[in-house]
């Protein structure tokens, strides 16, 4: 229990942070740290649901991010910026995100659970080459710009002072790119509340008991093909509402933020990381992961320089080896500490 | 000295604990019984002989020599064979391919094939043919023969007669009995009649311990205790 | 109606009614033959990537998602033998040409047996009963292989030189065939003989097909499993670096991303073939060939996706694939 607490302060802290991170970060950069981490705890927690609460592995989950994306991308693109697109793309990808999670659910888990990582990174794939494919409805390999709605504008003067210029708080300027943070910070924070929500709900009591003893929950049959679908629909659909927030903050939609592989990866890494089926681990993990991605790499260009002279070794530590060194830390994680940062801490082991 | 002998032999699966203590000496020659109702641990037990559970605590001596902790294949050379509960027939082989494969050269004594034919002629009707095709008896009769396609020290089988008709049931007896004179047989029944025809000595598994040991004839003589340990524990009535 | 087509052959006649299909949709004959040649041939390079995969799962209920990292092995391997042997292989002489040829693919060869068998002790081996661990670590592996790839080929693509005397097309009346696509479907249908040789005609292959039927009861019968399973991984992953290596040849220009590619395809394969047998993954590498080959020239933009359609209609039909091993 001591433990359990331990996780959820720091969880709770991490919140805190990004809750001020505006004020309390005032770079360009920083924001975009920032904004990264809230998009990517709701894709995280979104995923632990699923491998963490059913144990199957899916390789889709970028797919799903990349509907909720493409269609806020292409309603905005379409119809310009506003509110009603991002309404219209939100619902879109959702809806499109969960038939195709039903379906691939219903078709797989039916008869082998072992199908559903194989089906789920062929779809995946799929999906990744017909966007590059269908360049004039999805824009292809280079993606879309576009605008968002007015309020996000950096123009937007949310608060004026008396000369009616942008009001400045604790030396934040009160514009429209503080508004498209807090956009991102409150639909992630909510995205994220959803789960816990669900976890803690009837249905996660019952998706435990099937962790807890699968052969048992598999003499019921059929219901535990159910439950996972339906896991699957709503990890999805979750995953493609965090791929609208983020495809509204980035004003840009294309594969390499959207539908890439290495986003699955990340997300990987991130569940792993943070502790599988812990949900508070989402928080730590995408922090720590996103942290990394944008400050380890800077460290790795020094120290690949500095070693410039030295035979292999700059080769190695190039920011271009960054996933070899991610591919590496992956496996000694999961072999060395299944358990991830808050399930170490909430000693889950134990407990089972 | 017995053939085989479990002492203390405790296994957990998962969080349960099936076996808690298991003690039994197998003399000998002869068919012994294990009976007693389902989930009681007869099947676990086997398995365990066996080296199909993790090692577990407790001793399994076989001719003197501890096997326990060994791999099931270890154990298998040694000269104990395993019928199991769903017979473990390869469907896609052949009869003749899980015969063979149950030799440990891959070449059968022709002599010892024709006297297994003689105990179960389907087998040389379905020679051939996919194991999968068989019928539910046929397959427990190739499983038997599996077991004894070579010589070996002692057979473990559970559940033979489960779901079969009584023709067939008649004539697993009898080869039970052309078997065990050669050969030891622990036998896991539930089938009290079949048990009671063929057991020279017996044992009574009740929660994961051995409750009873003695002999078929002291055993079917006293129907209190009959009662006491399996009527009373859920197993079916004496048949 | 079901029972003459189970006799003329069941589900292996589905390769024979998409080439039919296939004929009537192009209506040119000439380009139907050369389609149905270049499906045929992708299909045996694709059986050879597929076949270790779904034997090792087989077998040891193991699924290898580091599999295409030996594909891309195979194909580097191969492609760097054959650049440092050029001059041999332009050579007049057909001979020095073969030799060149052999030693790309015993090199690739070669390098799957021992990359195989480290993988399968020291990536596999800790996580046997492991599903969700096992995915997530072959997974890992495939990116950290990937990356190896990258560091040491470098990560523009790599012109592969083939041999002289494989270059080059014939004329089947109006059709034109190239020699490489020939030979590597000869090649293929090779390997496919031996493995069914193997596995049936040998006391090896039977524990093998007993063992991915009923593993514990091949161990209660006097056998290692897990001995007998590293073997089949090696073998397994030595011919997928021959697929590998053949590709390499077929598309003339490799990427690192290769394996990732063909990784999509062989799963595609194995699960309309039926995980655990050779004639599954035969069958379901020629039906993708095919249709692949076909759509790329009806409607290219949807070849990889047609080939996902083909997978969800065949699940929904036959939900364990068309031919699985008996379990």
């Amino acid at each position: 229990m001591q433990g359990s607490l331990t996780v959820k302060i720091a969880a709770l802290a991490l919140w805190a942070l990004l809750l001020f991170a505006p004020f309390l970060f005032q770079d360009v950069r920083q924001i975009e740290v920032a904004a990264r981490i809230c998009v990517f705890i709701a894709l995280v927690a979104s995923y632990d649901l699923l491998i963490g609460y059913t144990g199957i592995v899916s390789f889709a989950h970028t797919m799903f991010f990349g509907f909720g994306a493409y269609g806020a991308a292409i309603a905005l693109k379409q119809m310009g910026p506003g509110w009603t697109p991002v309404l219209l793309g939100a619902v879109s990808g959702a809806v499109v995100a969960a038939v195709i999670a039903a379906f691939i659910g219903l078709l797989s888990l039916r008869v082998k659970a072992i199908f559903f990582a194989m089906i789920t990174l062929a779809a995946a794939s799929v999906a990744l080459v017909l966007a590059s494919q269908l360049s004039g409805f999805t824009g292809g390999e280079d993606g879309m710009t576009y605008r968002a709605p007015d309020l996000f504008k950096p123009a937007t003067k949310l608060l004026t002072d008396a000369d009616g210029k942008v009001l400045n708080v604790l030396g934040v300027r009160m514009n429209g790119k503080l508004a498209a943070y807090y956009f991102v910070f409150i639909a992630s924070a909510l995205l994220f509340w959803a789960m816990l929500r669900i976890v803690g709900s009837p249905l996660g009591t019952v998706l435990k008991a099937i962790r807890e003893n699968e052969a048992r929950a598999e003499g019921i049959g059929y219901r535990v093909v159910a439950y996972r679908t339906a896991v699957f629909v709503i990890a999805a659909v979750t995953a493609s509402l965090a791929g609208t927030v983020y495809a509204v903050w980035l004003k840009y939609t294309g594969p390499e933020t959207a539908l890439s592989f290495d986003i699955m990866i990340d997300i990987l890494l991130m569940v792993v990381i943070g502790g599988i089926g812990t949900m508070w681990g989402a928080v730590i993990g995408a922090t720590a992961l996103v942290l990394a991605q944008y400050y380890l790499r800077d460290l790795m260009e020094v120290a690949a320089g500095a070693t410039a002279n030295v035979p292999l070794v700059p080769e190695l530590l190039s920011p271009e080896r960054w996933l070899l060194w991610l591919g590496i830390l992956f496996i000694l994680l999961v072999y060395f500490f299944p358990a991830g940062i808050a399930g170490t801490l909430m000693g889950k082991r134990e407990a089972e | 000295m017995s053939l085989l002998s479990v002492k203390g032999m405790s296994v957990d699966i998962g969080q349960y604990s099936v076996l808690h203590g298991v003690s039994f000496e197998v003399p000998e020659g002869g068919v012994f019984v294990l009976l007693g109702r389902n989930g009681a641990g007869k099947t676990t037990t086997l398995r365990a002989i066996m080296g199909l559970w993790d090692p577990t605590p407790g001793s399994v001596h076989f001719e003197g020599s501890e096997i326990s902790g060994l791999h099931a294949s270890e154990i298998a050379r040694k000269g104990i064979a395993y019928v199991p509960e769903n017979m473990g027939i390869f469907g896609g082989l052949t009869v003749a391919e899980n015969m063979v494969l149950a030799t440990a050269s891959g070449k059968y004594d022709g002599k010892r094939l024709e006297w297994i034919y003689e105990l179960f002629p389907a087998l040389k009707t379905f020679w051939s043919k996919p194991a999968g095709a068989l019928s539910g008896g046929q397959k427990q009769m190739l499983a038997v023969a599996r077991a004894i396609v070579e010589p070996r020290r002692l057979i473990l089988i559970d559940e033979p007669t489960k779901g079969l008709a009584p023709s067939i049931i008649a004539n697993m007896a009898q080869a039970f009995r052309e078997i065990s004179e050669d050969t030891t047989i622990l036998l896991v029944e539930q089938n009290f009649a079949f048990a009671k025809a063929l057991g020279r000595d017996m044992g009574v598994i009740e929660d994961g311990r051995v409750v009873h040991t003695g002999t078929m004839t002291e055993f079917a003589a006293d129907a209190e205790l009959q009662n006491r340990l399996l009527s009373l524990s859920g197993a079916e009535a004496p048949a | 109606m079901s029972g003459w087509v189970e006799k003329a052959g069941g589900v292996f006649l589905l390769p024979v009614l998409i080439a039919a299909v296939g004929f009537v949709l192009i209506g040119t004959p000439s380009s139907w033959l050369t389609l149905t040649v270049a499906g045929l041939s992708m299909g045996m390079m694709v059986f050879l990537m597929a076949s270790g995969l779904s034997l090792v799962f087989g077998l040891m209920d193991v699924l290898n998602f580091g599999h295409s990292a030996f594909v891309s092995f195979g194909a580097f391997v191969a492609a760097s033998v054959l650049a440092a042997m050029s001059g041999w292989l332009g050579s007049e002489s057909w001979v020095l040409n073969l030799i060149a040829l052999v030693l790309a693919l015993m090199a690739a060869v070669g390098f799957g047996l021992v990359a195989g068998w480290f993988f399968e002790r020291v990536i596999v081996k800790p996580v046997y009963d492991d599903h969700l661990r096992q995915i997530l670590i072959t997974m890992g592996a495939l990116i950290v292989a990937e990356q190896i790839i990258l560091t040491t080929w470098g990560g523009t693509p790599m012109n592969v030189p083939r041999p002289r005397f494989l270059e080059g097309s014939v004329l089947i009346g109006d059709s034109s065939i190239e020699i490489y696509r020939i030979f590597a479907f000869i090649l293929g249908a090779l390997v496919y003989l031996g493995l069914f040789w193997l596995l049936n005609s040998t006391r090896l292959g039977l524990l093998i097909r007993a063992g991915v039927e009923n593993r514990e009861m091949v161990e209660a019968m006097g056998f290692r499993i897990d001995r007998l399973f590293v073997g089949v991984f090696m073998l397994g992953s030595a011919l997928a670096a021959l697929g590998g290596a053949m590709w390499a040849g077929y598309q003339a220009l490799i990427t690192p991303a290769l394996g990732a590619e063909m990784l999509v395809v062989v799963f595609i394969v194995v699960i309309i073939g039926g995980l655990g047998s050779i004639q599954g993954t035969l069958l379901g590498a020629l039906i993708v060939g095919l249709t692949q080959n076909y759509v790329g020239f009806l409607a290219p933009k949807l070849a990889l996706a047609s080939n996902m359609i083909l997978m969800m209609i065949i699940l929904l039909w036959r939900p364990s694939g068309l031919k699985p091993a008996v379990k």
